[in-house]
């Protein structure tokens, strides 16, 4: 902790950076909001920023396609420069990083060896996955395998998170039939907490609201079976579609560009993964609420769940859910998806109960929780 | 004769992995250049079996930095195959998207991924805030943001950021050596239009988001685009969201000739020495976009298309992406192998079997003779090439459009250099901020063009009379293509019994970025690399300016086709 000592908080950054203490204030506001916390926590977030020095991040980039990354710099509160300049240290990240070659990996090095030592800590963020068939040579940074410099670098992590459904499920190159024998990081990284936060990407606020929530409590915030914040991820997309009431009544597109798709009815017939998928994407919206999927003509592809490539294809309607007409339908299509999910977690399920141990092991610790 | 090897690996501030060796002889000049893909993902083999009309949704996630350009390839090359025709608004849709998508990404290459090659963030501390302000508003006399407060406050923002001791994305970089040619003023202005940039790109992608849903990764349809247009609803593409889309426009022609064109004129002067390097192979490909009359009509395009071979303008060559004479692919130096015995494969007879020859990792360095990376390399007519915005706008100049003339003449007059100067790593990336400015006319042309449609009645945004696959063939073929940011980009699919039979895809990096072929004919990168003379060996900034001039994007450029979804990976561990 030495070195996380001498580092300025959150606050002091700010100030320095003509911020004065109203300004600080609505900024801790608009953060606490971002993050769907009620009012009462603002000055809970206001303690975090004006004591809180900026950790280390690690961002790797394994078998992907950088949409996550360009996902986060599309944040609006915060903005992504908020959050580099004056939430985290961002210290490695191939794609936006001045240096290269050898001097990037000098900095990776030396941030483990800091904590190896006690020293220093550092969140590893991990966008893509690692191949792992014929000894992971499908993907190399500086002559090493992805392979080799994930799990060399997430021994040392304070925490993982997976951004995207890369790092998450295993996403695309994971799809049938899996050539490069792609594999999500919570398959490779045990005894370490794991956030997994999916999405093709995941909506740039729900990335900046994961950093910022663990920030400001110095702890990972709770998660579902699956390990993904269940403050995104807890509801289905349907149960909070606008366009649920036509779904509700039967009125559904059957046709592009029909009358009921310029009168924006329910997508369910086009194919729309909204009743079985678990996102935000209906509440929080996309690019700062400009609009989501469903809201701009195209059904939910569940971008978010596990396999959902191997799902398709995308425009058969999902078999399992019912059409409405009965006021018990909608509940029964929940269970229905819930069971489909349960059955693939289940294989994951006692790694969950392992980092969730870990988590409250170290909210105890920190003695930082929100009871404070 | 080379006395010393240089790796860059990993090359940073790019999409994907991406590795460099070069050779270096006794002055320091690059005599032998290697570009290697180290990832692949195998994307081809997965689209196999699948539904058609899925494929642009698994083709858009090859890339998520110019994202939208492969599900609009794909959508393309289904539509082709099926014989589909799309409305003529869902084609503007499409150039109002491709166009956002283009503007965005140059803007973010020109500030986020490249400008730190020339511009030093150290130096910028020592600027004084009222001279900057004194160069900065003759630079661009309208931008706002010009007053000796900002940049008092921004470099004092700076100061205090590198005061802290954390520097983040900005530590053990090149800082300080003396490749860096701009004055602290021009250095503290490029810093703060860096963070200006980045608050702006989060906006123009807005556009994605009216009309597909989401960004990155919009939504595509095979047949037109999902978004119905109808006035008199609010839960379709209406008033309020085309006058969303033209605030958008708007912004955007203000950034591009207020930040983008001025900087890039600014800070040109101080670096016409890159006038003379990184020019590379002298050839060039594009197959054209922007559609006015439909996709089957290349005479309509604003992007024409043509092939400009060893630097001559003088004549511009036809392409046809259906002739197998064509573009073909090698693996000469590829670590996959041809079963079929043949050098060079079109994309519809594509094969490819990975077969890793490389060293076992850990390693130090790769073998120039032998097989070096995960990229084929693709040819036209046995030619490497070179794709991307030079190759546009010098075949858009050659071919005598005027709209090209005027921009590109307009800047070679305010830099007082010849056009000769455009074969090189400026030239590069003065290109690229010629086809943004070009881009960001056009955004507004396509929205005029769309408005027009609609006073006129014409509302339709899809044709759905093949959507069902009982319509469909039991056998067809097609191609798809659009010109990414980065370059000509085509899709190659063959459907059977409704299923994708194969399906090939020849990528802008993959040109760029291709190693050697059979005929030991370097790729456009290792060509440009050649010849660069190195000041010091350790802080390899020169590479990182000619590699960085052609906005690498490997994710998109390593993939590939098994034919019958046999084992695919033979791997030899050395």
């Amino acid at each position: 902790m030495n070195s996380r000592s001498r580092r300025p908080s959150t606050y002091e950054v700010l100030r320095e950076h003509g911020f004065d203490r109203r300004s600080f204030l609505k900024y801790c506001t608009v953060t606490a909001a971002a993050m769907g916390l009620d009012a009462s926590m603002v000055p809970k977030v206001v303690e975090a920023m004006e004591t809180k020095p900026r950790i280390p991040v690690i961002w790797l980039h394994g078998l992907e396609c950088t949409c996550c990354s360009e996902s986060f710099i599309r944040s609006s509160h915060p903005i992504a420069q908020d959050v580099v300049l004056n939430m985290i240290s961002l210290d490695y990240d191939d794609t936006l990083q001045a240096a290269a070659g050898f001097q990037v990996e000098e900095i990776r090095k030396g941030l483990i060896q800091q904590a190896r030592d006690g020293k220093g800590e550092y969140i590893l963020a991990v966008e893509g996955n690692a191949p792992t068939a014929d000894g992971g040579i499908y993907c190399t940074v500086g002559g090493d395998t992805f392979l080799n410099i994930l799990l060399e670098t997430a021994e040392h992590a304070k925490a993982v998170v997976a951004w995207g459904s890369c790092a998450s499920n295993g996403c695309v190159q994971a799809a049938r039939p899996n050539p490069t024998g792609a594999k999500p990081v919570h398959e490779l990284i045990h005894g370490k907490p794991v956030i997994n936060v999916p999405g093709c990407p995941p909506i740039a606020e729900v990335m900046t609201g994961v950093l910022t929530y663990i920030l400001t409590f110095d702890r990972l915030p709770e998660l579902d079976r699956q390990g993904r914040p269940k403050m995104y991820y807890g509801q289905r997309i349907h149960d909070k579609c606008y366009r649920r009431a036509f779904f509700d009544a039967g009125q559904f597109v059957e046709a592009w560009d029909d009358d009921g798709a310029r009168e924006g009815w329910c997508l369910y017939k086009m194919g729309c993964r909204g009743p079985s998928t678990y996102n935000s994407c209906s509440t929080m919206k996309w690019n700062n609420g400009v609009s989501f999927p469903i809201g701009s003509g195209h059904g939910c592809i569940g971008c978010s769940e596990n396999n959902f490539w191997d799902n398709g294809p995308f425009y058969e309607r999902l078999s399992m859910v019912p059409l409405p007409g009965v006021e018990s339908t909608p509940d029964q299509i929940g269970k229905t998806a819930a069971v489909v999910a349960g059955v693939g977690v289940a294989a994951h399920f006692t790694a969950f109960l392992a980092r969730k141990a870990m988590a409250k092991g170290k909210e105890g610790e920190s003695g930082s929780g929100e009871k404070e | 004769m080379a006395t010393q090897r240089v790796v860059v690996d990993p090359i940073t501030r790019i999409e994907g992995h991406l590795r460099i060796e070069v050779m270096l002889d006794e002055h320091g000049t690059i005599t032998d250049a290697i570009s290697s893909g180290t990832m692949w993902r195998g994307l081809e083999l997965i689209l196999q079996g699948r539904d058609p009309r899925d494929a642009w949704a698994f083709c858009e996630r090859i890339c998520g930095v110019c994202t939208t350009v492969h599900a609009l390839a794909s959508v393309r090359a289904v539509e082709n195959a099926l014989g589909i025709a799309v409305p003529e608004n869902a084609e503007i849709i499409r150039n109002i998207m491709w166009l956002a998508q283009t503007v965005q990404d140059h803007v973010i290459h020109f500030y986020h991924l490249h400008a730190l090659d020339w511009v030093d963030i150290v130096s910028a501390l020592k600027a004084d805030p009222k001279a900057t302000s004194e160069l900065a508003q003759k630079v661009s006399p309208s931008w706002p943001k010009s007053s000796p407060g900002y940049f008092a406050d921004m470099a004092g923002t700076l100061t205090k950021f590198v005061q802290s001791g954390q520097l983040g994305l900005f530590q053990n970089a090149y800082w300080g050596h003396p490749a860096y040619k701009l004055p602290p003023e021009a250095n503290l202005m490029a810093v703060c239009h860096y963070l200006e940039a980045l608050r702006w790109q989060k906006e123009i992608i807005k556009i994605h988001t009216v009309f597909g849903g989401k960004n990155p990764h919009p939504n595509y349809l095979v047949g037109g685009m999902a978004s119905a247009i109808d006035m008199q609803s609010d839960n379709a593409i209406n008033m309020e969201r085309l006058n969303m889309v033209r605030t958008l426009i708007m912004d955007a022609i203000d950034i591009v000739e207020q930040l983008y064109i001025p900087d890039l004129l600014a800070v040109a002067p101080f670096y016409l020495e890159w006038a003379n390097y990184g020019g590379g192979l002298g050839n060039y490909l594009v197959y054209g976009d922007l559609p006015q009359n439909g996709i089957g009509d290349p005479s309509k395009f604003r992007f024409p298309r043509g092939v400009i071979l060893n630097k001559n303008l003088a004549e511009v060559l036809p392409v046809d992406l259906a002739d197998t004479e064509q573009v073909r692919e090698e693996v000469a130096h590829s670590w996959y192998e041809y079963q079929s015995g043949q050098d060079a494969l079109h994309p519809w007879e594509g094969e490819t079997r990975p077969k890793y020859a490389g060293p076992k990792p850990p390693y130090q360095q790769l073998d120039e003779n032998g097989k070096y990376s995960w990229l084929k390399s693709p040819r036209w007519k046995g030619n490497a090439m070179e794709v991307g915005p030079l190759a546009r706008m010098l075949v858009g100049y050659a071919s005598g459009a005027p709209e090209f003339k005027e921009v590109v003449e307009g800047a070679l007059g305010i830099l007082k250099v010849p056009a000769t100067v455009l074969f090189s790593t400026l030239g590069r990336t003065a290109a690229r901020g010629l086809e943004a400015r070009l881009s960001a006319r056009w955004l507004l042309a396509e929205y005029d063009r769309l408005i027009a449609n609609l006073k006129a009645g014409n509302t339709a945004t899809a044709s759905t009379e093949r959507w069902e696959p009982s319509t469909w063939p039991a056998e067809c073929k097609g191609f798809g293509f659009t010109e990414a940011p980065r370059g000509a980009l085509g899709h190659w699919v063959k459907i059977k019994d409704s299923k994708i039979d194969s399906y090939q895809i020849v990528v802008p990096s993959t040109w760029n970025a291709s190693p050697k072929d059979g005929r030991e004919q370097h790729g456009a990168y290792e060509a440009a690399l050649i010849g660069t003379p190195m000041a010091d060996p350790k802080r390899p900034v020169e590479i990182l300016r000619t590699i960085h001039s052609f906005d690498p994007c490997l994710a998109c450029a390593s993939h590939v086709y098994g034919p019958n979804g046999e084992k695919l990976a033979e791997v030899v561990l050395r």
